[in-house]
């Protein structure tokens, strides 16, 4: 299809119709997810084989392949749907391909090995809605994902795109826009929860020119990826979104910042940009309207720091990107001091929405104070990971019960962090909190970003406020002090604890460096860089002073306080350890019980993970047995027994 | 003409123009709050933070850095308080982290105003003292002094470290301006950066 230079709203209404028109329904459509997750998983050598096949079967013009973004459920990967009749394939191998073509293409039957089976009730589910970890979600911002090619913008045009620009840029005045936004109550997705519109008029209102208005796709915590997931299945949808910001904040340049290890979204907006510009989308008097918009896209090194927004803007200035002091906002002062409006992916993208569907119906969805859906990204032991988006105002229990799918292998849930590596550690008695902004804060975590990590009870509290210390000591820039030498420090008494080596004083100790750092840091990563220190010590307190007084590590993980002991009633000497241990501390013989010599001993696991009969346990914090008597016979069980 | 701003510094009614940060505000009215990383001649950077103060807006309190905060209208703003010395105290003890308990300038002052024990948590950290807080003064003071810089920071966190870029060695103009703000005794000749900064290679490398 040639490009087409779209010059008025009736030009792009004319060509939606066009494209809408060439796309038959009844056509068989094959969707393969390839991003990142996917990808890993083998997706494009699923898409090989799936092209391989048509050509081989012939039908290569009566299908058409589709290749979408992420739907979230990325442990299930690579996910191929088939539409109209929507039918969900997960795990997908190349293998299984010619089945999907000539049972499901030809013969429009369902490959049932290949649909998802719900692991609690064993039944299979053929459409997304009718699985559970889907079920329970309202997608919004992810629904486009399954259904687009977020390289074709033509695909994008289908489903409605760039109909709210349009709107705005020929129905609505700038404050009119700003007013709606205000009236949806679109908080920051970033984390902070600020209200959008407010930044949005106070930058429109600040002195000076140009302004800028910026996408931050900076995401760094670990085991997150909503941003990325947004970036690179719909980047056309955070692209309108500026565009209506810029607009009614009266910006005629933006910048995405986009972390280079997103390659896919580094590439998809790159194609998304440019084939808006071909389109006449973007760039000088778009839609005739008289209003000129670039964007400039600006890949980040990998500095977790580079999210804070004036170390993000001071980073696309081309120096390093270390934040400054704001008590006069970004909005005010951001690039080379120029009034610039910075929001996250998620902030941008829903912006298309409330045009198009109205403050009311945005304010319908969520709470009172925090409207609209939020995407979080569930990871850790939940037995569904991935991400999901869902209203504001959920509780936790229902995230990780009814979406998540509860905690694996039956074990009993310890605490969820929410918000990335500096959010709080929320204990089992607060899991009928409603998620918003207001209401995490005041259990000490935050929204963050939407990062969300779920812990059973095989987590020691100590150890994983050790983890996000030693996380963000890696990440701090070191330019003030509280946060540098707070973390330098805290660092060194968690690890410490963690050996058996810590002091009674050190409770009182970390509080007080915790509070220093809360209140005196530069920026939001220093000063949110003691929460999951503090919520630990708060929620979990007995942990640490079992590893402080008892030396003892009740969750067996700090391998200082934890040793390995073979039951010599349960062990059968059948060598498996004995021969696999790296460092030869397992000591016996074929028909004798084996015992570890604990001063060889280097903790790493080994035979607690291969032993089949149970018989290496973990003790901490109690004596360990003597070596069984020499000569000892293993109690073989009778065969059949138990 | 600048427009006037009124706020309140510990219980004391101070008049000063739009524009002005607390701090300078404070100065001013004769009211004294300390600093490391602040030199009146260049841009505030907020790095040292021990000129934190207690600042109460619109009923909400919360404590700010002095050197940046520009005085706004009816703030009230408390300079002394039991928080605020006791953080002022654990930032110094902080610092003497990197610093060293021999440390000498107005540090070593600050130190015993404030009655911080230095080897709090000097004791637990095992590190060579650098006798620096990296409060980045010498750096900014000569760029302004050459229009260039023959020392700057490199590394990241803890690595931080203000270095020598060989190849601008030729830069220092011996003006001693990095000796004059250095807060700490770092730099403690009278002729250019002596002792000498670390090789930025060096300290990239992670050699000594």
């Amino acid at each position: 299809m040639g490009v087409k230079c779209i010059s008025s709203p009736e030009d792009l209404e004319k060509l939606r119709q066009e494209i809408r028109a060439e796309r038959e329904p009844s056509k068989p459509t094959i969707s393969v997810c390839v991003s990142t997750g996917c990808v890993a998983l083998g997706a494009w050598r699923v898409m090989d084989a799936l092209k391989a096949e048509l050509e081989k079967q012939g039908i290569m013009d009566n299908v058409e392949i589709r290749e979408t973004g992420c739907l979230g459920f990325c442990e299930q990967g690579p996910r191929v749907t088939i539409y109209p009749e929507e039918i969900c394939y997960f795990k997908v191998k190349p293998e299984d391909v010619p089945e999907i073509v000539s049972k499901t293409i030809l013969e429009k039957q369902a490959v049932e090995r290949l649909l998802y089976t719900d692991p609690t009730s064993g039944k299979k589910a053929q459409k997304l809605e009718d699985i559970p970890f889907y079920k329970h979600q309202l997608r919004l911002l992810l629904e486009n994902n399954a259904r687009i090619d977020p390289k074709n913008i033509e695909d994008y045009i289908a489903v409605g795109g760039y109909s709210a620009l349009a709107k705005i840029l020929f129905e609505m005045t700038p404050e009119q826009v700003i007013e709606e936004v205000k009236r949806a109550n679109l908080r920051g997705r970033g984390g902070g929860g600020f209200p959008a519109g407010f930044k949005w008029e106070t930058t429109r209102n600040a002195p000076g020119e140009p302004k800028y208005v910026i996408v931050n796709c900076d995401e760094g915590d670990p085991g997150a990826f909503m941003d990325r997931s947004l970036m690179e299945g719909n980047p056309h949808s955070v692209l309108e979104g500026l565009m209506i910001g810029a607009y009614a904040i009266g910006a005629s340049e933006g910048f995405v910042y986009v972390r280079e290890e997103y390659p896919i979204a580094v590439e998809n907006v790159f194609t998304a940009i440019r084939q808006a510009e071909d389109y006449g989308l973007l760039g000088e008097n778009i839609m005739g309207s008289g209003f000129s918009f670039k964007i400039k896209v600006h890949k980040g090194a990998g500095a977790f720091v580079s999210g804070e927004s004036s170390a993000l803007m001071t980073a696309i200035e081309g120096k390093v990107g270390e934040p400054r002091p704001k008590y006069v906002h970004t909005a005010v002062k951001g690039i080379r001091d120029k009034p610039s409006c910075l929001n996250n992916v998620k902030t941008w993208a829903n912006v298309p929405l409330i045009i198009l569907r109205g403050a009311e119906w945005f304010r319908s969805i969520g709470t009172k104070g925090s409207s609209g859906t939020m995407i979080f990204s569930i990871v850790g032991k939940v037995n569904n990971t991935g991400l999901l988006e869902v209203p504001m105002g959920i509780t936790l229990r229902d995230l990780i019960y009814n979406i998540g799918g509860g905690i694996r292998a039956g074990k009993r849930f310890k605490a969820v962090q929410t918000g990335g590596p500096s959010g709080g550690l929320i204990p089992e008695e607060c899991l009928d909190l409603p998620v918003d902004f207001d209401e995490l804060t005041k259990v000490g975590s935050m929204m963050g970003s939407g990062g969300m990590v779920v812990m059973d009870e095989d987590t020691c509290m100590v150890d994983t406020a050790r983890y996000f210390v030693d996380f963000l000591l890696e990440e701090s820039c070191g330019k003030c002090i509280p946060c540098r030498e707070g973390l330098r420090v805290l660092s060194k008494i968690l690890n410490d604890i963690c050996e058996g080596k810590g002091k009674d004083e050190d409770m009182q100790t970390t509080e007080d460096i915790a509070e220093t750092m809360r209140d005196a840091s530069l920026c939001a990563l220093g000063q949110t860089a003691a929460n999951p220190v503090l919520t630990s010590l708060k929620y979990f307190r007995e942990e640490w002073e079992q590893h402080i007084r008892e030396k003892r590590c009740q969750a067996k993980v700090c391998k200082a306080l934890t040793n390995y002991y073979i039951d010599p009633e349960k062990c059968q000497a059948c060598l498996l350890c004995l021969r696999e241990c790296p460092v030869g501390a397992i000591q016996g013989s074929k028909d004798q019980v084996h015992w570890i010599d604990q001063e060889t001993c280097e903790k790493c696991g080994t035979c607690y993970e291969l032993c089949n009969f149970d018989a290496v346990k973990k003790l901490s914090g109690e004596p360990i047995p003597p070596p069984p008597p020499k000569g000892m016979k293993p109690l073989r069980k009778r065969k059949g027994g138990n | 003409m600048k427009k006037v701003v009124t706020l309140k510094i510990d219980d004391k009614e101070v008049k000063t123009e739009e524009g002005m940060t607390i701090l300078e505000a404070a100065k001013q009215a004769g009211v004294e709050i300390p600093t490391l990383c602040y030199h009146e001649g260049l841009e505030p950077y907020g790095a040292c933070r021990i000129c934190s103060v207690e600042i109460e807006k619109r009923g909400r309190s919360r404590i700010v850095a002095a050197c940046c905060y520009p005085a706004e209208e009816d703030i009230k703003v408390t300079t002394r308080s039991p928080r605020i010395d006791k953080l002022r105290k654990t930032i110094i003890e902080l610092a003497t982290v990197m610093a060293g308990e021999d440390v000498a300038g107005q540090l070593r002052a600050l130190a015993s105003e404030y009655d911080a024990d230095l080897s709090r948590f000097r004791s637990r950290v095992p590190m060579e003292p650098i006798k620096c807080i990296l409060c980045g003064l010498c750096v900014r003071r000569c760029i302004e002094a050459n229009w260039d810089s023959a020392i700057g920071f490199a590394g990241r966190g803890v690595d931080r470290r203000v270095v020598l870029f060989p190849e601008k060695a030729g830069i220092c103009s011996t003006c001693n301006y990095c000796y004059v703000v250095c807060p700490t005794g770092r730099i403690s000749s009278a002729f250019g950066p002596d002792p000498p900064f670390p090789h930025v290679d060096d300290i990239l490398a992670g050699r000594k």
